[in-house]
């Protein structure tokens, strides 16, 4: 039994179309991530999804009530948002008890879930000090810790990390991941950054002009995108996607059928670079990136493509240096000309 | 900021220009407050007394005289009133187009400005004639309707410039945690808006206070304001400068003190927010 | 239902400003086209253009829109000229700039009917003011302000009250200015008189606009002092088109011609309210 159910959902900003009929099934307990480019509208479904924008086609079903109507205040959800949204005249203690005073909720039990969720925080020193005494991590907990506390039945986070440095940001995602685990609440979080869609998601959804283009498991996406948006979305560095007469006849051979007129794609580490002449496909070394547990190494050919080769060893090469490609055509992707996934042809 | 160093020669001079462009542009003022601590006799000489005995006897007789605390009461009240009625009718106002958007938000505010453009003096007539009919001629209640529409424009302009400084996710937050609406604006927007509020308020005490051309015709002895006490000395009365000071000061000195803090509010809501 | 709630929070206001822009301008336009007198009321009739032709014709009419203008003039040329002077030399820091500041600001909040009187009284009495005793020290005769000069009497009254206004706009507008363009400018080598004319003055120029836009409407209404001090004379040479307005609705009773100059005044003043209008808009889409 789903959780909770979009069917159809649609957004208008005035003449604009912002969301184009998505559906969607959670189950209890998913990490679901939405991601996508900026202007995808994935903020703009989270916050349909809490009531703070207005439905105005299709249905929202959350644990079978419908609630496409509901104001936010009725639909028993929790929001992390992006700039945490403290109460800046209140306590961390009052900041993380509001909702259940709101509900009237005995304060006696109000005391026990405040400090139960500061504890899992690490926020019990802070809990009276106001939001202005505290640094940018400990603010986003408490954002957190006032979602927790109320036991919603779904915890909605909105580009939870974008304003921490990027040390802290690592640091925070493992302790989210880890909260997940422990609390086991059906969450959706959006972000435009795929390491973290990749690293917290149970299944990511890929949205791109209000509408879905995929979803599946991280690995699913990586693995098997379903067309040349999605190939190059998931993956750091991005697939290499190159028009198919800008390889050599030798590997626009192996193209399936549907595949003419379109791309090739090749992950970077589905790339070697090899001695001068070695392999069909020539080419120069255009960029040598070093980073320490990987190189990068951007290769042009003369046929006018680039690709971005990866490697776990160092290189000794230079820019400048000619040298041969080996393109392992089983693990490509082929695309049409619309961009959408050719399946490979069988052997 | 400035690389020079501090106590150069532009310096000095700049101190005392300005220091002397200051105190005569602010010597009338001055020189009221001075007369109000002398005797009627100190106030008429010649040449004009700078050194002499304070005396309190000035503001005792103008106090003793029931008349001027009758207008000073009527002021207040006019005042407080139209400031708390304008209020609570701006703040909704506001909050509904600062955090709700509508489509005809810009409208609205472009209109409510113009509304303030027209000169008083335009509906001088007609007020007078509705005031005549509901005999409401030399009330305070007269007063406080038209000081309340008066200044409506300037109290949702600054209120929608201030309630948009909250970052709306707070109130969306109220929102998630449960709040409903007055909740929200209870126990969210108002401690944080209080000092929009609280400016917005004080501006317009002191434009009601200092209101004359609606005080002066629309009411006398009964509802007059202390802008009606005050133009009524208008004709000589033999030696009675130093009341009139004393009388004036009076009716002034707390205006011109809240004025002094209110010199921003002021800049924003007299200007309607073209002058940052 | 969302859209609901925004509307009924914004009903009070809109509604009481709409009935406070229309009921007056409904009655105006009527009052303008009848005959009505508030001394006999029962005299009624449609006047057509009667009244504006009275009005019009009115012996002090064209005086008081010359009087009306060369007050507006005055004033805005007074405020802004020695406004931006002010704001000018107290833009860069000295001692006591607080103080100074305070100093400046207050004439504008003191009430219009004192400040009238003080003025009257204090600095232009002939005989016991300080202006008549700074002449007299000077050996000239004193000078009867009031009686001699009643307009340019009311102009300084005005004046006085209004700079601070220009002032502290000017301060504010200064104050807005892009430090590193001006620390530019001097590492350019241009002298104060450069920096002024290049920098400062264009700057300055959107709140001049202001300025200019916000005097003129409220300035179109001065009543009070010409109330208090000089009661539009002698005979009409103070009067402005607000104080003769007052004088036919209520010395002469005459509602009918009173609205029709009512009429003409807002007509002045939607011509310069028109474009304060679009000025503040521009402001409204940053």
């Amino acid at each position: 039994m789903a959780y909770l159910q979009l069917q159809g959902i649609e957004k208008f900003f005035g003449a604009h179309r912002a969301i184009k009929g998505i559906d969607l099934t959670i189950e209890k307990g998913e990490f679901i991530v939405f991601v996508g480019p900026s202007g995808c509208g994935k903020s703009t479904l989270l916050r349909l999804i809490a009531g703070l924008e207005h439905i105005d086609g299709g249905r929202l079903v959350l644990d079978g009530k419908d609630i496409t109507q509901a104001p936010s205040s009725k639909r028993d959800l929790a929001m992390v948002f992006q700039s945490y949204a403290l109460y800046p005249h209140m306590s961390v203690y009052e900041n993380m008890s509001f909702a259940l005073k709101l509900a009237k909720v005995d304060p006696k039990l109000i005391d026990e879930k405040v400090q139960n969720a500061a504890r899992i925080l690490n926020l019990v020193p802070y809990l009276q000090r106001t939001p202005k005494e505290l640094s940018g991590g400990q603010r986003q907990r408490v954002a957190i810790g006032r979602a927790i506390v109320r036991q919603p039945k779904v915890f909605l986070f909105d580009e939870p990390l974008s304003n921490l440095d990027a040390a802290l940001r690592g640091q925070t995602r493992v302790e989210i991941a880890k909260l997940h685990r422990d609390l086991g609440a059906t969450t959706i979080y959006v972000t435009h950054d795929q390491v973290e869609a990749m690293t917290l998601a149970d299944r990511v959804v890929v949205l791109r002009d209000g509408i879905i283009e995929q979803v599946g498991s991280p690995l699913e996406l990586y693995d098997q995108p379903a067309n040349q948006f999605v190939a190059q979305f998931i993956g750091t560095p991005q697939m290499n996607v190159v028009p198919l007469q800008q390889v050599p006849p030798l590997v626009q051979q192996q193209a399936p059928a549907g595949a003419v007129g379109g791309a090739i794609g090749l992950r970077p580490e589905d790339i070697a670079v090899c001695a001068s002449g070695s392999t069909a496909v020539p080419g120069t070394v255009d960029l040598i990136e070093a980073l320490g547990a990987e190189t990068l190494i951007y290769v042009s050919t003369p046929d006018g493509a680039q690709f971005v080769a990866r490697q776990n060893e160092r290189t000794g090469l230079h820019a400048g240096d000619a040298v041969s490609l080996d393109i392992d055509a089983a693990n490509a992707h082929w695309f049409d000309s619309a961009g959408r996934v050719v399946a490979a042809q069988k052997a | 900021m400035a690389r020079q160093s501090t106590y150069t020669p532009a310096y000095a001079v700049r101190t005392v220009a300005a220091w002397a462009v200051a105190l005569l542009l602010f010597f009338p003022l001055g020189w009221l407050l001075l007369t109000a601590f002398k005797t009627e006799l100190q106030a008429i000489s010649v040449p004009p007394l700078f050194l002499f005995e304070p005396t309190l006897e000035n503001f005792h007789e103008v106090q003793s005289r029931s008349d001027y605390l009758h207008y000073a009461w009527n002021s207040v009240v006019t005042s407080v009133a139209s400031t708390l009625i304008g209020l609570a009718i701006a703040a909704p106002a506001a909050y509904a187009m600062a955090f709700h958007k509508g489509k005809r938000d810009k409208d609205i505010l472009m209109w409510m400005l113009s509304t303030k453009m027209m000169p008083a003096v335009g509906a001088l007539v007609p007020i007078y004639v509705l005031a005549q009919k509901s005999q409401l001629l030399d009330t305070q209640l007269a007063l406080i309707i038209v000081f309340t529409l008066s200044n409506l424009p300037i109290m949702v302009w600054m209120l929608y410039s201030s309630f948009k400084e909250i970052p709306h996710e707070i109130l969306e937050a109220a929102r998630m945690d449960g709040a409903t609406l007055w909740q929200e604006a209870t126990r969210v927007l108002l401690p944080l808006g209080m000092g929009g509020l609280a400016s917005t308020g004080l501006l317009c005490l002191v434009l009601s206070w200092n209101e004359a051309f609606w005080s002066l015709n629309l009411t006398a002895a009964k509802g007059g304001t202390l802008a009606t006490l005050i133009a009524s000395y208008s004709s000589p009365e033999g030696l009675f400068w130093a009341k009139l000071s004393a009388a004036s000061l009076m009716a002034i000195a707390p205006i011109v003190v809240f004025g002094w803090f209110s010199q921003k509010q002021l800049v924003q809501g007299l200007t309607f927010g073209a002058v940052k | 239902m969302k859209r609901l709630i925004p509307r009924l929070l914004l009903a009070p206001a809109v509604a009481t400003l709409f009935l406070w822009m229309i009921v007056p301008l409904v009655m105006t336009l009527y009052f303008s086209v009848i005959r009505y007198n508030l001394l006999q009321p029962d005299v009624t009739g449609f006047a057509g253009l009667e009244n504006f032709e009275y009005f019009v014709t009115d012996p002090s009419f064209a005086t008081s829109v010359v009087n009306t203008l060369l007050l507006l003039g005055s004033v805005i040329a007074i405020t802004v000229l020695l406004g931006v002077a002010v704001a000018l030399l107290i833009n860069e820091p000295f001692a006591g700039r607080g103080l100074v500041r305070v100093l400046l600001i207050s004439p504008f909040f003191v009430m219009p009917t004192v400040n009238a009187l003080m003025w009257k009284n204090m600095m232009m009495n002939p005989i016991y003011g300080v202006l008549a005793q700074v002449w007299a020290f000077f050996g000239a005769p004193p000078v009867d302000w009031l009686t001699d000069f009643p307009l340019l009497s009311v102009i300084i009254m005005v004046s006085w009250q209004w700079l601070p206004f220009a002032t502290l706009i000017f301060m504010t507008a200064l104050q807005s200015m892009d430090r590193e363009q001006l620390e530019a400018a001097r590492m350019d080598g241009a002298s104060y008189g450069q920096q002024l004319r290049y920098l400062y003055i264009p700057h300055l120029g959107r709140s001049v606009a202001v300025v200019v836009m916000i005097e003129l409407i409220f300035l179109l209404s001065i009543f009070a002092e010409i109330f208090t001090t000089t009661g539009g004379g002698p005979g009409d040479a103070s009067t402005n088109v607000a104080f003769l307005i007052f004088k036919q609705a209520l010395l002469n009773f005459d509602a009918g011609v009173a609205s029709a100059g009512a009429l003409f005044a807002v007509v002045l003043a939607n011509i310069a309210a028109i474009f304060l209008i679009r000025m503040v808009g521009k402001n409204l889409d940053k």
